[in-house]
């Protein structure tokens, strides 16, 4: 075994010693390193060599590589190899940094520095690696912009700084080494676009730096690659970066939970199977559980417990939970002391936390990649096969959790869109550039083209982007004498005043959170003697919750937080206090986003699977029989076809389609619909949407609507319908409200703090709502408005997605009129009144209440 | 569970809704105005023309400077829709002292038009204690018209006769596990605090301490500014922003 990376884990590897002959290839390890390789009885794997050549070449390159694969260390080998030959003697014309590695998340960064200075210490190496963080003290940051280790271990964000500091040019004059960790987490985000603005401006102060990107699979490693490298040609050409792939590993060992207990036909909590996973952790060493929310995994871990019979040490993870909680799960991990950890994404990324032999996603897994990525946890080791359970939460995940096991075993991958840079992203990055000095805008174009993200854009958008920062960009031009970019005699743009760059520096970022509320274990409140309330204050952080969730709660309300039932003490401004409870039926606690839709991947696979018979018969049986009586009593659609059904149920008559989009664009769908419906006078009611289907029920006959003519099944899914309805049902929308607010705080039109005061979040968000209907009325054609309509059509409302499926099932539309309920319906059917309504618009609800209120007579 | 029932779908008389205080007929009209029509009257409370230039003017957000004038045209709208005879403006009107001069050309002579043919009264408020001689119209610490005080501030304790601003009162209402927070107007019989006019004014919750001193124990009704209406609704549906 071939082991790269040094671990604090007990060994129970042996060495192979049959690949160190093919080790023979591209570069030869410096002899430090190469002595310490055979101390250990290991050898170079082909990659890290191959690696080690392109570094010598100063070639950019991606390394594609499985987890397990020594994957890290191969990234950081030119680096060492570089520092050991030039041993402190090089020329120095900054500041003195030699390698930035950039990684997502702030953790990862940290325990890639703890492996790698372990070896470089036994190597009796004198290199310096050192993190930064939004943790690190102030005096740290400000010593390292004036003396830097040689390795600086960071995050995009601290980048964007260490970029708007005026000394940038110096601390990263002699930078010869940029490696990008995890690069296929970040790069179809918003942060990808800082980071690929941010290397762009990399390779204007440091010319001669190599970059290096390391990636898990993916399904188009294109994209990486000209996202490593300088785009010279952007019109003409697609510059990219040299490939080093490592074939797969070990083909994993993945099943799907079959349970004696019934399988649910909706919901998510996949409690029927709690019995099966206990037993699972009981029998292997260390088991993560995957869920995919936070609230799940609150739900599951209470259940486990519920269920632990023999104490397991089982823990939580997820990102709600204070630091210091998660830092504790995961050295718990690492000891060995922990049989099973219940985590979000949070774990999915290539932290190194212990002998994992078992993962078992809860839940179905939504996307191929993701759940390749999360098998990855388990034996973390490329020789070995990783062992996975699925398990489906219902009927219709039973199939999403097969298409996701064959796509892994075919080795397929999600693909992701092409990215286009987004234009509040570069409004900040512009700011950023303005704060380091001044600039001219041309050369600032030319440098913005040369990242991948933004190679296309125009000439006319960055005006507008320039003009934004400086003023606004309003029509309105009444900003002028207030421009924040004040134009030089010269044609360079500079900063009108040092105070803009501080706040601009309070502002960085892409991670616009929906506005927490740190949640403080205190004791129980007031004093049976007194009567009088205790004081709230002091108590242990057990991390933050949703503002939202923290709103609708009440004093006394029982809530499970953390692990634990907590009791509602009060709150104060931005903590909210609790105390220890018991309650039999504790409130889960709702948490924004976290819920990926299916991915347009498995979603093909789901609808091949449906209409295929040969792989319904290797279904479990209920899944089997259940779709059996569906293609008796309705049909099960061809893979091109979308069905639509309409029947009758009790007084109402309801429209099921079955386009296997995701939630997000059956949400959209849906309001389309009802809308069309409405026109039509079928009277449409309401409707309801999950991951694979949605219903929308009226109060006319469909059914005889549809026989005469009346409701056209065909028109009603033209693709028309995104044009005037889609704009009108924007422009009220909350889920546009809400992307107008991250645009808005990411390009700097609001702030997210202030120097010395917070603002809070529902301050930020009534503004945020004014400013977007002021500006729809006033300004439509704003670039901020241009920004908040390009999100929604990728993110929540999904609608490039559904333009995809209205024109794919043009004149595919399979219409099937019922006399009643259809198997194929049941799930949606059962999730009417458990998950919220949607369509209904704010006065329509304050009509209701009004109504309420006169029926009852409290008015005159 | 809350359904679009078909009835709803048409719009019902809410555009408006009648109110007294003490005693005198009043129109509060959705747009946060309230018309008196025995004085064909209309009265606004804090339009705060120039918020969002201000925050430019101070070097801090480049908000959309449109607010001005969406508040203007609210205005010609609403005192299109009346028989309006004069014109009161219940106190911050202009955000801070620079705001007329910052105003646009044409936002001003949107404001002149209004005042043609009518009696236009700055009441002075908090924000606004002196107004620009270019402002038009007539300055008024408070208006004592029919038995009532029409004043920017309303006074502590349970004041009768009254009507008010400052406080941009707002209401959360919580129904079927939906909450919506507008703003509102809040009164009892014997007196009003309006909802603040301009567009980028936040709103204070009406069960904020603020409003506590101002109803005592004698309770009081809110009427919610939707978008296709005026709507009254029990107090007991009312909740706090938090908690």
């Amino acid at each position: 075994m071939t082991e790269t990376k040094p671990k604090r884990r007990k060994s129970t590897r042996k060495a192979p010693a049959k690949q160190r002959s093919k080790a023979v290839c591209g570069a030869e390890l410096p002899p430090v390193i190469g002595q310490w390789f055979r101390q250990r009885g290991w050898a170079p794997r082909v990659h890290q060599l191959k690696l080690l050549e392109q570094g010598k070449l100063r070639r950019p390159t991606l390394l594609i590589a499985p987890t397990g694969a020594g994957k890290t260390l191969a990234g950081f080998l030119p680096s060492l190899a570089d520092l050991i030959a030039s041993d402190g003697s090089a020329e120095r014309k900054g500041a003195g940094l030699h390698t930035l590695y950039l990684s997502p998340l702030k953790a990862l960064a940290v325990d890639v520095a703890r492996n790698l200075t372990t070896p470089l210490e036994e190597m009796g190496l004198q290199i310096s690696v050192e993190t930064r963080s939004g943790d690190t003290s102030a005096a740290k940051r400000q010593r390292q912009r004036k003396r830097p280790p040689d390795i600086l271990m960071t995050t995009p964000e601290q980048l964007a700084l260490l970029l708007s500091n005026e000394d940038a040019e110096y601390l990263f004059a002699d930078l010869k080494t940029i490696i990008l960790d995890e690069l296929h987490a970040l790069t179809a985000t918003k942060r990808g676009d800082l980071l690929s603005l941010g290397l762009a401006r990399l390779r204007k102060l440091a010319p001669d730096a190599l970059c290096i990107g390391l990636s898990a699979t993916v399904a188009r490693p294109s994209e990486l690659r000209s996202y490593l490298v300088e785009q010279s040609e952007p019109e003409t050409a697609m510059t990219m970066a040299d490939l080093v792939e490592v074939a797969g590993g070990v083909e994993p060992d993945i099943e799907i939970l079959e349970t004696e207990g019934a399988l649910p036909w909706s919901g998510h909590t996949s409690r029927y199977a709690v019995p099966d996973l206990y037993a699972q952790i009981k029998t292997h060493r260390l088991t993560l559980l995957f869920v995919n929310t936070r609230s799940q995994a609150e739900l599951l871990f209470q259940e486990l417990w519920r269920n632990n019979d023999d104490d397991l040490p089982i823990g939580l993870h997820h990102g709600s939970l204070d630091a210091g909680q998660r830092r504790k799960v995961e050295a718990a991990m690492a000891a060995g002391a922990l049989k099973a950890v219940v985590c979000t994404s949070t774990l999915d990324l290539g932290i190194d936390w212990g002998d994992i032999d078992l993962v078992i996603n809860v839940g179905a897994p939504k996307g191929a990649s993701r759940l390749i990525q999360r098998i990855g946890r388990a034996n973390h080791r490329l020789d070995e096969p990783s062992k996975a359970l699925l398990v489906p939460a219902n009927r219709f995940e039973v199939l999403e959790c097969r298409a996701a096991l064959e796509a892994a075993r075919d080795g397929t991958q999600d693909a992701v869109l092409n990215r286009t840079g987004t234009l509040d992203v570069l409004a900040q990055h512009v700011m950023c550039v303005a704060c380091s000095g001044p600039f001219y805008p041309d050369d600032l174009y030319e440098e913005v083209r040369s990242a991948s993200p933004y190679a296309n854009l125009k000439r006319a958008d960055f005006e507008r982007v320039i003009e934004f920062v400086s003023t606004g960009g309003y029509a309105l031009r009444s900003y002028e004498r207030f421009a924040r970019l004040r134009i030089e005699d010269s044609g360079m743009l500079r900063l009108a005043h040092p105070r803009l760059a501080q706040q601009h520096r309070l502002n960085i970022g892409t991670i616009v959170d929906a506005p927490m509320i740190k949640v403080r274990l205190v004791g129980r409140k007031g004093n049976a003697k007194s009567g009088r309330p205790k004081a709230l204050a002091g108590g242990k952080v057990l991390g933050e919750i949703d503002e939202y969730f923290a709103g609708e709660l009440k004093h006394g309300d029982a809530f499970v937080f953390a692990g634990q039932v907590l009791r509602y003490e009060g709150l104060r401004e931005t903590e909210l206090y609790v105390s220890k409870a018991f309650s039999r039926d504790p409130i889960i606690p709702s948490y924004p986003g976290g819920k990926f839709p299916l991915s347009t991947h498995l979603a093909s696979r789901v609808r091949r699977m449906l209409s295929d018979g040969e792989t319904s018969s290797a279904l479990p049986t209920p899944v089997a029989e259940w779709l059996g009586i569906q293609s008796e009593r309705s049909v099960l659609p061809a893979p091109n076809e979308v069905l639509v059904e309409t029947f009758p149920r009790g007084q109402k008559h309801y429209l099921v389609a079955y386009p296997f989009e995701g939630r997000l664009a059956h949400q959209t769908l849906g309001m389309l619909l009802t809308r069309r419906l409405q026109r039509a006078g079928v009277q449409p009611l309401g409707f309801v949407a999950n991951d694979y289907a949605l219903s929308v029920w009226c109060a006319k006959p469909l059914n005889d609507c549809i026989e005469q003519g009346v409701v056209d099944v065909d028109a009603l899914f033209e693709q028309d319908m995104l044009g005037d309805d889609l704009d009108a049902w924007l422009a009220e929308s909350n889920l546009m409200k809400r992307t107008f607010r991250m645009c808005a705080v990411i390009a700097g039109l609001i702030e997210r703090r202030h120097p010395g005061k917070t603002k809070s979040g529902r301050q930020m968000t009534a503004s945020s709502d004014l400013i977007f209907e002021v500006l729809q009325r006033h300004d439509p054609h704003h670039i901020l408005l241009q920004a908040a309509w390009a999100d929604a059509s990728t993110g929540l409302l999904d609608i490039g997605r559904l333009g995809e499926f209205l024109e794919r099932v043009q004149g595919r539309i399979r219409h099937v009129a019922l006399d009643q309920v259809s198997p194929l319906s049941v799930p949606i059917l059962l999730e009417i009144g458990r998950e919220s309504i949607h369509g209904s618009t704010a006065d329509e609800l304050l009509r209701e209440a009004s109504l309420e209120m006169l029926a009852e007579g409290e008015f005159e | 569970m809350l359904e679009l029932k078909p009835e709803r779908f048409e719009l019902s008389d809410y555009g408006s809704q009648p109110i007294a205080i003490s005693g005198k007929a009043f129109v509060a009209d959705m747009s946060g105005a309230l018309y008196w029509p025995a004085e064909k009257m209309l009265i606004v409370a804090d339009l705060h023309l120039g918020k969002g230039t201000a925050f430019a003017v101070r070097g801090t957000q480049m908000l959309p400077p449109y607010d001005t004038r969406d508040t203007l045209l609210r205005l010609v709208r609403v005192i299109d829709a009346y028989d309006v005879k004069t014109v009161v403006a219940l106190g911050d009107s202009f955000h801070d002292s620079k705001s007329f001069e910052f105003m646009n050309e044409d936002d001003r002579k949107i404001l002149t038009v209004l005042q043609d043919e009518r009696d236009w009264i700055w009441i002075n408020g908090n924000h606004d204690p002196e107004i620009a001689e270019q402002a038009g119209g007539s300055r008024a610490d408070q208006l004592e018209l029919g038995g009532l005080v029409l004043r920017h501030e309303p006074r502590i304790g349970p004041v009768t006769h009254e009507i008010a601003g400052h406080l941009h009162p707002a209401a959360k209402v919580s129904l079927y596990g939906h909450s919506i927070r507008r703003p509102c107007f809040i009164g009892n019989s014997r007196r009003l605090i309006m909802p603040a006019f301009g567009s980028y004014t936040g709103g204070l919750n009406v069960l904020d301490q603020a409003f506590s001193p101002l109803f005592g124990n004698d309770g009081f009704s809110v009427w919610l500014l939707g978008d296709d209406g005026l709507y009254p609704v029990a107090t007991r549906r009312l909740g706090p922003d938090r908690g």
